[in-house]
């Protein structure tokens, strides 16, 4: 269900959104600022929320400052939100024990990890974030390959959007599709203005908890002020990627000299992967006790950046920084298409702010667009 | 859907050593009733995994029919399959699967059968071979081509003369530098290609070895006028999952893991043997 009623709920009335979620056992996530970013961690009440933080963001730079702005939500995002809390960083997926038996014979004994996730309010998903759980979502929730873990947690999570009304430096969601404005997979959606919040239900259990809260309806000029934000914030945006087949243009370019270029400045070091809201792969751990009787089975999150990543067989695919940059651009802007019919960004920006050289997705993929070659003899180049 | 880290305790009930560095094993799943229900596709591959060590993707051997046991031959070449090295009959292991797309063994039916390898690609295609020699009345001739670097590094010489001394196959092991023991063919398996009798429009060609040699084998096929879809690949990647999850095994939009093993040739050919990818 997604209703046409607009609700307004007092700055005031915010204490009592938490309270009633604590009510109904949910552990509660929210955006705080901590150590100079904004952190999505459990909150317990409204004052640990960033009021009146603005974040400024260019290129390999990140910076908070206070202000006297009586909003929550003035920032545009941290380096992670809802990402880690559905696909874990690090995620035991079987125990292993090993027992003696009668015959003295070594058996083991695997077990499972089990499927329980808390349930959990996560307040101030934005447009990206949701886009890009949706993208996760096609990964991880497939009919045929199912990943019952993070089916678990998602099926538990209890999502309080919030919309951007304002954009960093550093943000193009406009420009992929995906934002600033929220538009589905919420249960509650807010739009901050002055003193209150423009608030829609997305589902009967948002509707559940908005009920409790007893509030009035929002005026057509507290709806109009939510819009223009809003609106503004697509408008602040500067950033964009071409509008043209990226998947066509990146793999008939990938000879292109750019790739050389960027692989100069790119140090290879795994950040933007790691604060991407839709990059996925991970790989397995293993970690056994010291006395050699159990061993626990993880996966950890991974980057097509290292050089473990593309390891066969006792030799590396990606052998160099060209080749690790080219795969990460082709594959989240291109290979992407194939494998899950969508884009694999969402325009959140974070690989820019969070590269310590500033390296710019748009900014490469602009380089390629401009001078395109076309290298069509692709197939003619082959394993030296 | 079942979890598929789901993972079967099985006991090795063989070990055989193939050469200095390739070994095979048979194992058997220790629950009785996994191990019957246990189906798998000739192609398919499993995770193997080594307590306290961990897991690695590996082509079954055997023949679905052959129900006493699942067969893996292993390079010693990494931290795991060196572990795997040191294990001997009786000791435990952790199974899960099978995974991935098998050979189009349906789609061959009626049809002749060229199989190329190129090293340790005599594996995965061991499977498909024996289905077809079990099940001769379904199939044309068969024609088997592996291509090895040394003498030294030829193994399954048992089963190669099994093969060669069944009706309707043709055998070419061929070694790329010479040897004085070498009685076998000579030079590049790809080079075989040009010299082979076939029906073109009846064949079905599958392989599996170095990209390189997928990539020029592929080629020498095509050159003889066979079609691009009737040619296929089983790639290789480090799977780390096996469900199209880790990322490990992608080659641009496809996952080995999920979408492969084997691939018909048009899925693949844009980024073959492509460095980078």
């Amino acid at each position: 269900m997604q209703n046409n009623i607009f609700y307004l709920l007092p700055h005031s009335k915010l204490p009592l959104l938490i309270s009633i979620l604590g009510t109904e056992k949910f552990e509660i996530i929210g955006p705080q600022s901590i150590d100079g970013s904004i952190v999505y961690e459990k909150i317990e009440n409204v004052d640990q929320l960033p009021w009146g933080i603005l974040d400024y963001q260019w290129p390999g730079i990140y910076r908070l400052e206070n202000t006297d702005i009586n909003k929550a939500f003035i920032f545009t995002n941290g380096p992670q939100a809802l990402k880690p809390y559905l696909f874990r960083a690090q995620e035991l997926l079987f125990e292993v024990e090993k027992k003696e038996n009668k015959n003295n014979k070594k058996k083991l004994n695997f077990i499972p990890a089990k499927e329980e996730a808390p349930k959990l309010a996560f307040i101030g998903a934005r447009a990206c974030d949701l886009a890009a759980m949706a993208i996760q979502d096609k990964i991880f929730l497939a009919d045929t390959h199912l990943d019952i873990y993070y089916r678990s947690r998602r099926e538990n999570l209890f999502i309080i959007a919030v919309n951007c009304i304002r954009s960093s430096a550093n943000c193009f969601c406009a420009s992929t599709g995906d934002g600033p404005k929220v538009t589905k997979l919420y249960d509650i959606l807010m739009t901050e203005i002055e003193e209150n919040f423009v608030v829609q239900v997305g589902t009967d259990n948002g509707k559940r908890i908005i009920d409790q809260l007893e509030l009035s309806h929002a005026l057509p000029e507290h709806i109009k002020e939510a819009d223009e934000y809003v609106e503004q914030a697509g408008l602040q945006q500067t950033k964009k990627l071409p509008d043209t087949n990226l998947r066509n243009l990146l793999f008939s370019n990938l000879n292109h000299p750019r790739w050389n270029d960027v692989a100069k400045r790119c140090l290879s070091c795994t950040n933007c992967t790691q604060v991407c809201p839709t990059c996925f792969c991970h790989s397995s751990l293993e970690q056994a006790i010291l006395d050699g009787t159990k061993s626990g089975h993880y996966r950890v999150w991974d980057s097509c950046f290292t050089c473990g990543h593309s390891y066969i067989h006792g030799r590396v695919i990606r052998d160099d920084t060209r080749k690790r940059y080219r795969q990460w651009l082709t594959h989240k802007l291109g290979s992407w298409y194939d494998q899950f019919g969508t884009s694999g960004c969402v325009g959140c920006g974070r690989c820019i702010t969070w590269c310590p050289v500033g390296i710019d997705i748009t900014e490469e993929t602009y380089a390629i667009y401009d001078n395109q070659n076309n290298d069509k003899e692709i197939i003619k180049e082959i394993i030296k | 859907m079942e979890n598929p880290y789901q993972i079967y305790e099985a006991k090795i009930i063989e070990r055989i050593k193939e050469s200095d560095d390739i070994f095979t094993i048979k194992i058997l799943l220790t629950d009785p009733f996994v191990h019957h229900e246990y189906k798998f596709q000739p192609g398919q591959f499993n995770m193997l995994y080594l307590f306290g060590v961990g897991e690695i993707a590996i082509s079954i051997v055997s023949d679905p029919k052959e129900e006493q046991y699942i067969t893996h031959t292993i390079r010693v070449v990494g931290r795991v399959s060196r572990g795997f090295e040191k294990l001997k009959e009786g000791d435990r292991i952790g199974v899960r699967g099978p995974f991935g797309k098998g050979w189009p063994l349906k789609q061959a039916i009626g049809k002749d059968v060229l199989i190329i390898s190129g090293g340790l690609g005599c594996a995965p295609v061991t499977s498909a071979i024996n289905y077809i020699i079990e099940r001769q009345n379904l199939y044309g001739p068969l024609k088997i081509l592996q291509g090895i670097k040394r003498s030294s590094e030829f193994i399954y010489h048992e089963r190669y003369d099994r093969w060669e001394a069944a009706a309707n196959t043709e055998v070419i092991i061929s070694v790329d530098e010479t040897d004085v023991s070498w009685s076998k063919s000579i030079g590049l398996v790809t080079e075989h290609i040009k010299d082979l009798q076939l029906d073109v429009n009846k064949t079905i060609v599958m392989m599996c070895g170095p990209e390189i040699m997928m990539k020029i084998a592929a080629d020498h096929c095509i050159k003889k006028n066979i079609e691009e879809k009737n040619i296929y690949l089983s790639m290789e990647r480090n799977m780390h999952c096996g469900c199209g999850h880790c990322g490990h095994c992608q080659i641009g939009g496809v996952f080995v893991c999920k979408n492969g093993p084997v691939f018909s040739y048009p899925e693949i050919k844009e980024l073959l043997g492509r460095p980078g990818f």
